[in-house]
């Protein structure tokens, strides 16, 4: 079903009776061209960008819970393309591209809002880090703009501008960058994907991967063997346990990230807010809760939930941007698993096994990059070549010594 | 939890006192060793799901490097060492 306002009307004037589901609940073949190991939005969009961009519609997306469960259900749902390096920024701006098409091209509502995405800087330093970034957009053509304190104090006035250890300056401001209905995704792209025939099979789990002559041939799991042409991991924070089942090794390591979110309160907060003295980060989502983050706990984890003490410390730095947030109630804190890579940017790339793809190391910022992954992983497993904006994200850039490490932090992944 | 560390120098110490370094599984290659050597020391990481090992620096206490060993999972902590003792006890 095609969705419109005019399938609003017909379906009101039935009592909403006959939607029918998003997504087929078939059972698994006993063999698919490609599977693809991890029905969050990386795979979801790999498998829809593998149907519709180039032609491979014998397709399975294995999901070991249900869709929507892992990562793409516990971002803070930000979208932007503001890096810096080379490397980068090319990819994300791809990413921003598709999103600013994404609701035409999947016919669903995803709720994409360019409210812009603005990073805040405390000091003469950092402004000029700030400014080679903007400078660094531009480059690879992505607007930029730097507002300085009078301009910022009136697009958001209710910042703590005098703060004695961290006074806001300014800011850089990508205003095409923002938010996206974080379901909306996972739901659209699966949709998009079942309807070009791709089979989406959840509480399906991979207990290990079947391998003859050196090239994989399909999978175990808890509904059976599937045979497969390629396989294709998007696994997350669980990417190094399933590499395991075919012994890879990977330069990753799993960790916890907390956000939260308060009760609704009326419109306050209009754009995408970063704060620099720390790294916290807060929007309104459209329901009207703030919802806000920071960094990482710290320690290697595996468990969707947080520290009480890297909450305590979210909280300050929020409450030290905006001292209003003191009186806000928070209803709701979660926590999502990692996958942290040693430079701290993602791995799209082949595997030392001939027909098995890795898509993995996304760390904290996977979401935005949702469309870009899926389309050029997508166009990595069809023509078994690396996309031109992905060149730079391979797995041997770490032996050859061209590690993408945005923030400069050298091979420690708890501090990317 | 891992909220609470019992360090061998100072007692039981709550988590923020100290600088987390990482997996202390990986053992340093000698200086004339493969170039994989060095890449699987620098960049690859086992990432076990369970037991394992972590370097934890108590900078806000002794200043001694620990080998933390707890569940990645249940955050479990089962025992906490000086590195040094971890690396007699390992023979490293």
């Amino acid at each position: 079903m095609r969705y419109s306002a005019f399938s609003i009307v017909r379906n009101a004037l039935s009592g909403n009776l006959n939607w029918k589901p998003h997504w087929r609940q078939p059972q698994p073949k006993s063999h698919y061209d490609v599977i693809i190991i991890g029905g969050g939005g990386h795979g979801l969009s790999t498998a829809y960008y593998l149907a519709k961009e180039f032609g491979v519609k014998n397709v399975a997306v294995l999901e070991k819970g249900y869709l929507g469960s892992g990562n793409v259900g516990r971002n803070t749902t930000i979208v932007r393309s503001n890096y810096m390096l080379p490397g980068n920024e090319p990819f994300y701006e791809f990413s921003m591209k598709l999103w600013e098409g994404l609701e035409q091209d999947l016919n669903y509502n995803v709720m994409l809002s360019q409210r812009g995405v603005i990073m805040l800087y405390h000091s003469d330093a950092q402004r000029d880090a700030y400014v080679r970034r903007g400078n660094a957009m531009w480059m690879e053509g992505v607007a930029a703009e730097l507002i300085e304190r009078e301009q910022l104090k009136k697009m958001i006035p209710f910042l703590n501008y005098d703060h004695a250890r961290y006074p806001i300056l300014g800011g850089l401001l990508q205003r095409r960058a923002g938010t996206a209905r974080h379901d909306a995704v996972a739901w659209g792209y699966a949709r998009g994907a079942d309807r070009h025939g791709v089979d989406i099979i959840e509480h399906c789990e991979v207990t290990g991967i079947r391998r003859e002559n050196g090239r994989v041939t399909g999978v175990e799991t808890t509904k059976g063997f599937i045979g497969c042409g390629k396989l294709a991991l998007a696994a997350a924070g669980n990417s190094s346990r399933v590499g395991e089942m075919a012994d890879l090794k990977l330069p990753l390591e799993s960790h916890v990230l907390q956000a939260f979110v308060t009760e609704g309160l009326k419109p306050c907060i209009d754009h995408v807010i970063v704060y620099g003295g720390g790294h916290f980060y807060i929007s309104q989502s459209d329901k009207g809760g703030l919802v806000f983050g920071a960094e990482i706990d710290g320690y290697a984890s595996y468990a969707q939930r947080g520290n009480l003490a890297t909450a305590e410390h979210v909280m300050e730095e929020g409450v030290a941007m905006i001292p209003g947030l003191s009186r806000v109630r928070v209803l709701r804190a979660w926590g999502g698993v990692m996958d942290m890579s040693m430079d701290g940017s993602p791995i799209i790339d082949r595997t030392s096994i001939d027909n098995l793809y890795l898509n993995c190391g996304w760390c904290y910022g996977g979401f935005k990059a949702t469309p870009a992954s899926g389309y050029c992983f997508a166009h990595l497993i069809a023509k078994n070549d690396t996309h031109p904006v992905a060149h730079a994200l391979r797995l041997d850039r770490f032996a050859r010594g061209y590690a993408v490490d945005e923030a400069g932090a050298g091979p420690q992944p708890n501090l990317h | 939890m891992a909220s609470l560390i019992t360090c061998p120098h100072c007692g039981v110490r709550p988590k923020e006192e100290f600088a987390i370094r990482g997996d202390a599984s990986c053992v340093r290659p000698e200086p004339l060793d493969s170039d994989e050597a060095w890449h699987d020391y620098v960049y690859v990481r086992a990432n076990p799901r369970g037991r394992a090992v972590e370097h934890w620096h108590h900078i806000a206490g002794c200043r001694r490097f620990l080998v933390v060993e707890r569940d990645t999972a249940t955050h479990e902590v089962y025992s906490v060492a000086d590195a040094a003792e971890f690396a007699r006890r390992a023979e490293r």
